[in-house]
């Protein structure tokens, strides 16, 4: 079953990389999308898969007493889930704000903050 | 969106979100359920509600401004923590109250205040980000 | 008490500014009394230390790790002691005159403070640790003591080049320090250095002995380190004094002879002290008289003396080293007072220039009668300490084992440093008087006291040599020997071979005196232009600059996509490399029969990953993310984790719904405007981090894992916590201070998100930039295949 899903996982990694590596800034988007899917479900299956009950303690027993889903991993990725989705979301905003004021999704375009002329002087200078 | 039932639906779809949101936060400690995922489903509902009434409508139903309501949240999560502090153990260990009249209610607790506090970060921080992006257009 | 004594200057350093304001002239006078105190303080020690005692102090420092604010006083240290608050009580005195005018004089006092308590710590320490930490204090304190005049490029150059090589070495002396402790199996030096056999037998002594030897000899100026020591002259006089006489400079000194009795004796120490003393000391010796600028030539007459203490603990004979410890003593004297006479002459006339100074002895005679016994006890002259010295050197080199050429070292170097000590000494004051800048004129009290008290210690040592000899040079030697060895220092030994080695040094030295303006004019035109470490130091420098440089624009691109490629390359190599190196990974590929809808899952999954790969629209775009989110979820919701899949839902309608409102104001393009080389480029290193993972995954599952936390976490889910979904419990419970971190992180975004939104329709970048032209105008019909890179 784990051999299974460690090829989805692959797979979707090879998929965020190859988005990544776009110069686009959507592409780009749609990539960290993917890769915190891909993450994801890596830490899941790295915690085993299981058909077993859900990690949670029948009424009247301490302990649950049947196998049950390791919860350890469920607990990480429940907030990475949550962390990955606002950093998503601030991603796409300064995405926007981004193309508003630069007016190019092109990310070798978006160079206001080194751009080629200042590098050229740095290279040139004596320190 | 202009489809009348939707538009007539979405204050009860709403409002029956939300409650329902709440009660998965309550629940959150003995079956599936809690502080995130009650506070996502609260937000989808104010969502819903932003995208149908508007934001001024949304702003209205919320009273607070969503990012007071997050910062209030992480402040309820924080004080909770503190708690602990009055009874001499480490910050953030998790303090129960057993009222005397009902000894198994194992539910007035520092823990659950936490996960309230989750809950309001969640729906407050989401609601923020989506009535930005629908009033900066 | 030690330790208050070691950490006062530094509580001192911090009020003498205010003291400066508050206390005007009489700052200096002020200030000196600390340094005075501290000297009766440690001269109490003599009576114990002379007698054989030893004084420990230690506070624990970090414990577990052995170290220790602990210090230790024996002769050596004592003898350092002495003359660190000794010769500092007159620098205090003679840079509060000497600086009086200068507006940053409360700063320089603080410096100086702090050096002199980097200082005594250094001396006294007795763990290695807290040893090095004083150590590199004294290379930051003379750091700020050397580009003490900031404004000046020359001297920011010097003091950094004398904090990169000190500091540098600094570092080097760590690791050996270590070494040394890990071998000795101590960290405090005084338990260590009884342990020498050990240390010298272990089979890490040679690597304890370079690392020690490089922090020695940066420290100390040794060739090829020592040409910072003549670049630091361009520090205030007061500076050069206390750096150059007592200090700093001796401090590699003051380790040598410090870690004799643990790593000296052998014979790789032998031969590498006795050669770089023996060329530093002819160096010193040589480039001393080729200058003509007062403070030049002396700060060159250290670095020879310096030479010639590594050069006599290099012997390592009993009579070397009561050479050694001698010398130590008259030169620290000699060379302060020195020093001090040269500033006041500078401060008097303007110049430092020897060639135009002559005939200042009526108008500077208390500076004249100073300078006169310092260079006579530097030149070597009876009854002054440093004829002793100079004896003592020549009976050192008389040793069975040396060769004539050690001897011929020791008679060229000291004919030359007599003649510097009498051209120094005597030039600027005898003669018809000469034309200077300023018209010269004796400083006040605070600039005669300090060299003319340390000039008359060097003639009274040498006329009370069996005190000096007892209670201060001797016990340093059975510090440096190991042993208690009995040491009689005397003027008058009878007509033996050094009597007759000093009579022909005073005959070449007079030779020398008499031919320094030729000899010194031939120098000048042989080796300045000569390549040297000086230069070597700058082109050192300017290689590692520009490699810096060179990688940094090969690394910092300026371009995004560049960055990613370099990541995500290494993130291949990082995943495919271990696999690579451990061969035959042990996989095991079982598929369950009975689970056909899995596979269905993972297809769904992998379809939207693939249609988002190569989307050409916005509706396709946010169709295939939900698509692979909700497969993701059924996968959640399918192996037990319900609470997962719930949130995995959540978000992804949230997601679609944020994703929806902003992808709609940006322009999409069919195509991603790589070319087919680069889409291939891409498509192999995408694929190799996926098989990366893959690899890493099956690895990871094909072992046992291990769920001691996990079952932690269930046993004590309801008996402590008392909830039943133990996610929920890890989340705001037993965990909870990483929630609490967490639901942070999302509120600072909605935070930023606002903010960015806030902005408005502002520009980013500022106004007037022009909008780029196509194809990013034409959005949603560019079929451009753009190509960039």
């Amino acid at each position: 079953m784990e051999g299974a899903f460690a090829i989805v996982v692959g797979a979707l990694f090879a998929v965020s990389v190859y988005l990544l590596l776009s110069g686009s800034m959507i592409r780009l988007l749609l990539g960290i999308f993917v890769l915190g899917n891909a993450t994801h479900l890596l830490i899941f299956v790295a915690g085993r898969l299981t058909r077993d009950e859900p990690p949670l303690i029948p009424d009247g027993l301490k302990v649950a007493e049947a196998a049950i889903a390791n919860p350890l991993p469920q607990a990480l990725i429940l907030t990475a889930i949550v962390i990955s989705f606002s950093l998503f979301s601030f991603l796409l905003v300064l995405a926007y704000r981004a193309y508003q004021s630069l007016e190019t999704v092109d990310t070798d375009r978006m160079r206001d903050a080194e751009p080629e002329a200042a590098r050229q002087v740095l290279r040139g200078s004596d320190v | 969106m202009n489809s009348l039932i939707l538009k007539t639906a979405t204050p009860f779809l709403v409002g029956l979100t939300v409650l329902f949101s709440i009660y998965v936060l309550l629940r959150g400690h003995n079956v599936p359920g809690g502080g995130f995922i009650g506070g996502l489903i609260g937000a989808s509902a104010f969502a819903t509600y932003t995208i149908n009434e508007g934001v001024a409508a949304t702003r209205r139903a919320m009273v607070f401004h969503p990012v007071s309501i997050a910062g209030v949240g992480l402040f309820i999560a924080g004080l909770s923590g503190v708690a602990s502090l009055l009874f001499g153990d480490a910050f953030m260990t998790g303090q129960w109250w057993f009222p005397s009249f009902a000894p198994d209610l194992k539910y007035l607790s520092t823990v659950v205040l936490f996960d309230i506090g989750v809950y309001l970060v969640v729906v407050g921080a989401i609601v923020a980000i989506i009535i930005g992006l629908e009033e900066s257009t | 008490m030690l330790l208050a004594g070691v950490l006062a200057p530094f509580v001192l350093a911090v009020f003498a500014p205010t003291v400066k304001r508050v206390a005007g002239p009489a700052t200096g006078w002020l200030l000196a009394l600390l340094p005075a105190a501290l000297t009766v303080y440690f001269a109490q020690f003599i009576g114990t230390v002379s007698s054989g005692g030893t004084i420990t102090f230690s506070t624990p420092w970090v414990s577990d790790l052995s170290i220790h604010l602990s210090f230790y006083v024996d002769g050596l240290s004592l003898l350092f002691a002495l003359l660190i608050s000794g010769i500092g009580t007159f620098i205090v005195l003679y840079a509060a005159t000497y600086l009086a005018k200068h507006a940053d004089l409360g700063r320089f006092l603080m410096f100086i403070l702090m050096f002199m308590g980097s200082m005594l710590g250094l001396v006294l320490a007795d763990n290695v640790v807290t040893l090095f930490v004083f150590w590199e204090l004294t290379s930051i304190t003379s750091f700020l003591l050397i580009g003490f005049n900031h404004a000046s490029p020359r001297s920011r150059r010097a003091a950094l080049q004398a904090l990169v090589v000190t500091g540098g070495g600094g570092l080097a002396l760590l690791a050996g320090l270590l070494l040394m402790a890990q071998a000795g199996g101590s960290m405090e030096l005084s338990t260590l250095l009884q342990s020498g056999d050990l240390l010298r037998d272990h089979p890490h002594y040679l690597a304890i002995l370079i690392l020690v030897l490089m922090g020695a000899f940066t420290k100390s100026a040794q060739a090829p380190f020592h040409f910072w020591l003549p670049n630091a002259m361009e520090a205030p006089t007061p500076v050069s004094a206390y750096l150059h006489s007592a200090t700093m400079v001796k401090a590699g000194v003051y380790l040598l002879a410090r870690v004799n009795p643990g790593l000296g004796g052998t014979e790789i120490w032998q031969t590498v002290l006795v050669a770089f003393g023996a060329v530093t000391f002819l160096i010193g010796a040589v480039l001393a008289i080729r200058n003509t600028d007062l403070k030049l030539m002396l700060a060159q007459t250290t670095v020879a003396s310096l030479g010639l203490l590594v050069f006599l603990i290099g012997l390592g004979e009993e009579v070397a080293l009561e050479a050694a410890m001698a010398y130590l003593f008259a030169h620290s004297l000699f060379k302060g007072a020195l020093f001090m006479a040269a500033g006041s002459v500078d401060h008097g006339t303007g110049t430092r220039e020897i060639t135009r100074l002559s005939g200042l002895g009526k108008a500077m005679p208390i500076t004249f009668a100073a300078a006169a016994l310092a260079a006579v006890s530097m030149s070597g002259l009876p009854p002054f300490i440093g004829f002793i010295a100079k004896e003592w050197v020549y009976k050192a080199t008389m040793g069975d084992f040396w060769p004539l050429a050690i001897t011929g070292v020791a008679i060229l170097g000291n004919a030359l440093m007599f003649a510097v000590a009498l051209l120094v000494g005597f030039k600027p004051f005898l003669g018809r008087q000469s034309e200077t800048p300023k018209h010269p004129h004796e400083g006040g009290p605070g600039l005669w006291l300090g060299p003319v008290t340390l000039a008359a210690l060097g003639l009274l040592a040498g006329l009370f040599n069996g005190l000096s000899g007892g209670l201060l040079v001797g016990p340093a030697v059975w510090a440096v020997a190991g042993e208690q060895v009995s040491v009689d220092l005397y003027l008058w030994g009878g007509f033996k071979t050094p009597l007759f080695l000093s009579l022909a040094t005073i005959a070449l030295g007079i030779v020398l005196l008499w031919r320094s303006r030729a000899i010194s004019s031939t120098l000048a035109a042989t080796f300045d232009r000569m390549w040297g470490p000086d230069r070597g130091y700058d082109q050192f420098l300017d290689l590692l600059i520009g490699t810096a440089r060179t990688v940094t624009a090969r690394l910092q691109t300026g371009t995004l996509r560049h960055y990613l490629l370099v990541t995500m390359l290494i993130v291949a190599a990082v995943l495919l490399l271990p696999v690579a190196q451990m061969g035959d990974l042990d996989i095991t590929f079982r598929i369950p029969a009975t689970d056909f809808y899995i596979f269905g899952i993972a297809a769904l999954a992998l379809a939207g990953g693939f249609s988002i790969a190569v989307f050409r629209s916005r509706l396709i775009a946010i169709l295939s993310m939900g698509v692979l989110g909700v497969a993701v979820a059924l996968v959640f919701l399918l192996f037990s984790a319900p609470d997962l899949a719930f949130t995995q839902l959540m978000v992804e309608t949230l997601s679609v719904v944020i994703l929806a409102l902003v992808i709609a104001r940006l322009p999409i393009y069919r195509s991603d405007w790589r070319g087919w080389p680069r889409a291939v480029r891409d498509s192999i290193i995408a694929g190799a981090v996926g098989v990366g993972f893959t690899l890493l995954l099956l690895s990871i599952t094909s072992r046992t894992l291990d769920l001691a936390l996990s079952e932690y976490f269930a046993a004590r889910s309801y008996t402590e916590a008392y909830g039943r979904n133990i996610v929920n419990v890890i989340l705001v419970d037993f965990r909870a201070l990483d929630t609490f971190g967490e639901i942070a992180v999302v509120v600072i975004a909605g935070v930023a998100v606002l903010s960015l939104l806030a902005m408005g329709g502002r520009s980013l970048a500022g106004a007037g930039r022009a909008p780029d032209s196509a194809p990013d105008s034409a959005p949603d019909s560019a079929v451009t295949g753009k190509e960039t890179s």
